[in-house]
């Protein structure tokens, strides 16, 4: 088995292309299919680590205060944090679908935010690259939870939800919307990094060790 | 090096610009041919792989394509149809009201409740993310299965940008999942009213895993094998 370093083939027809250097901002497209082959990520890369600290500081605000506060004309009060709506379908004999409510809305935005802060202070801060399997198995794991994390669609969900209230009583949005509505801002942002470029720059740092 | 800003201009295939589109049948060399196999998550290639090699930068597992990928993408196809009956007759939510009668909705009801109590925005929304969607999802992974099994060359671009539209707008069916958990976790007020969910929202949330793993199964460079030349033809 040998490596290929300059050659790249498209993810999606298989085609191969010569490696060029990309410059700033630039994305290289397939011209056979048209899918993107590689995404000049540079401008982006010194961002992505205070973005995701950020994430992190949206996403415990987001789980701790209520997301909408409903109040019935009998003057009765309701709130509802994400945690507490899962609970009650759970309670209500629906535990596959609060599992997956609970994956894809507090689960994996968590480890999604976790690992990549992870992956961005140690191999690539203060190149200590450990263990490369933990190492390498915390790059893939963000690759395959990517279609997974669902908070912005959530956040569409909290809105369909708040219209359909309304006719039925007063509703007024908690603090953990608008923190849901920022984190769906960050992640979408920090998901622009790709942990290929990791391998790279680890690549390089080796070489230059060598 | 962050200093590097400039490309070259050579007539290397790989292009640059985003508003050049793309020319299908132009003569590329596909790795498969060339011998070598991209690696799933690093995008690293290699040549002279043996079965069951790793790569050797990430430590994926190579293959030549993604495996049993037809087989496979039939299988969460299939099993997405059946549940896309019960999601859309069985009802997702049962509202209990203090006084008067219980309301059980359906996917559809919910949709015309919007449209007709005037907030069509919404309606049109819901409608395309828990109606249109699914529906789309299935037909597109349906055409592309029949199309790939019985080596179509037509409209090999097409497919291909169907296949991306449909992995990207995939997850956006969940919508109707968070709407009633939103619901069931909101109104548990005892005198006032309560939201049970129904047993269409199980189902529901079951056609979007399952056409969301279908569409990660299937392989979208199957759709350009058929430009290859096959085997017993001069090449």
């Amino acid at each position: 088995m040998r490596e290929v370093p300059d050659l790249i083939a498209c993810e999606e027809c298989d085609a191969v292309y010569r490696r060029s250097p990309l410059g700033r901002s630039e994305i290289a497209l397939c011209c056979r299919c048209g899918a993107e082959l590689e995404r000049d990520r540079r401008a982006q890369r010194s961002r992505v680590l205070p973005l995701a600290v950020a994430g992190l500081c949206m996403y415990i605000i987001a789980n701790v205060f209520p997301l909408l506060e409903l109040e019935s004309r009998g003057g009765l009060v309701s709130q509802a944090t994400l945690m507490g709506s899962v609970h009650s379908l759970n309670t209500e004999g629906m535990l596959l679908v609060a599992f997956l409510v609970l994956a894809t809305t507090i689960l994996f935005p968590l480890i999604q935010l976790l690992a990549l802060i992870y992956l961005l202070t140690f191999p690539i801060r203060f190149r200590r690259f450990g263990n490369p399997t933990a190492f390498n198995l915390t790059g893939r794991l963000i690759q395959i939870l990517r279609p997974w994390v669902m908070v912005e669609i959530f956040l569409l969900g909290v809105i369909v939800a708040f219209v359909k209230l309304t006719s039925m009583a007063t509703v007024l949005p908690g603090v953990a919307l608008w923190a849901c509505g920022a984190l769906a801002f960050l992640l979408t942002a920090v998901f622009s990094f790709n942990p290929r470029c990791i391998y790279i720059s680890r690549r390089a740092y080796k070489k230059k060790g060598e | 090096m962050p200093g590097n800003r400039t490309v070259q201009p050579t007539s290397q295939p790989s292009q640059s610009l985003e508003s050049e589109l793309p020319v299908t049948g132009l003569p590329v060399k596909t790795a498969a041919r060339l011998g070598m196999v991209a690696c799933p998550h690093c995008a690293t290639l290699w040549e002279h792989v043996k079965a069951r090699d790793r790569c050797g930068r990430c430590g994926a597992e190579l293959h030549m394509r993604k495996p049993d990928s037809l087989n496979r993408t039939w299988a969460l196809l299939i099993a997405a149809c059946i549940m896309y009956v019960p999601a859309n007759i069985l009802p997702v939510m049962t509202t209990v009201p203090f006084l008067g009668k219980e309301q059980q909705d359906t996917i559809m009801s919910g949709i015309i409740y919007f449209w007709n109590s005037g907030s069509w925005a919404l309606a049109l929304i819901v409608f395309t993310a828990s109606f249109l969607v699914p529906l789309f999802k299935l037909a597109v992974v349906t055409l592309l299965l029949i199309s790939v099994q019985g080596h179509s060359k037509r409209r090999l671009l097409l497919r291909a940008r169907l296949y991306r539209l449909v992995a990207v707008i995939g997850r956006w069916s969940m919508l109707d999942v968070f709407v009633v958990t939103l619901m069931t976790g909101l109104i548990q007020i005892q005198g006032f009213a309560t939201v049970h969910p129904g047993a269409g929202i199980a189902a529901f949330a079951a056609v979007v895993v399952l056409t969301m793993l279908a569409s990660i199964s299937f392989d979208p460079r199957l759709i350009w094998d058929v430009t290859e030349h096959e085997p017993g033809k001069p090449a």
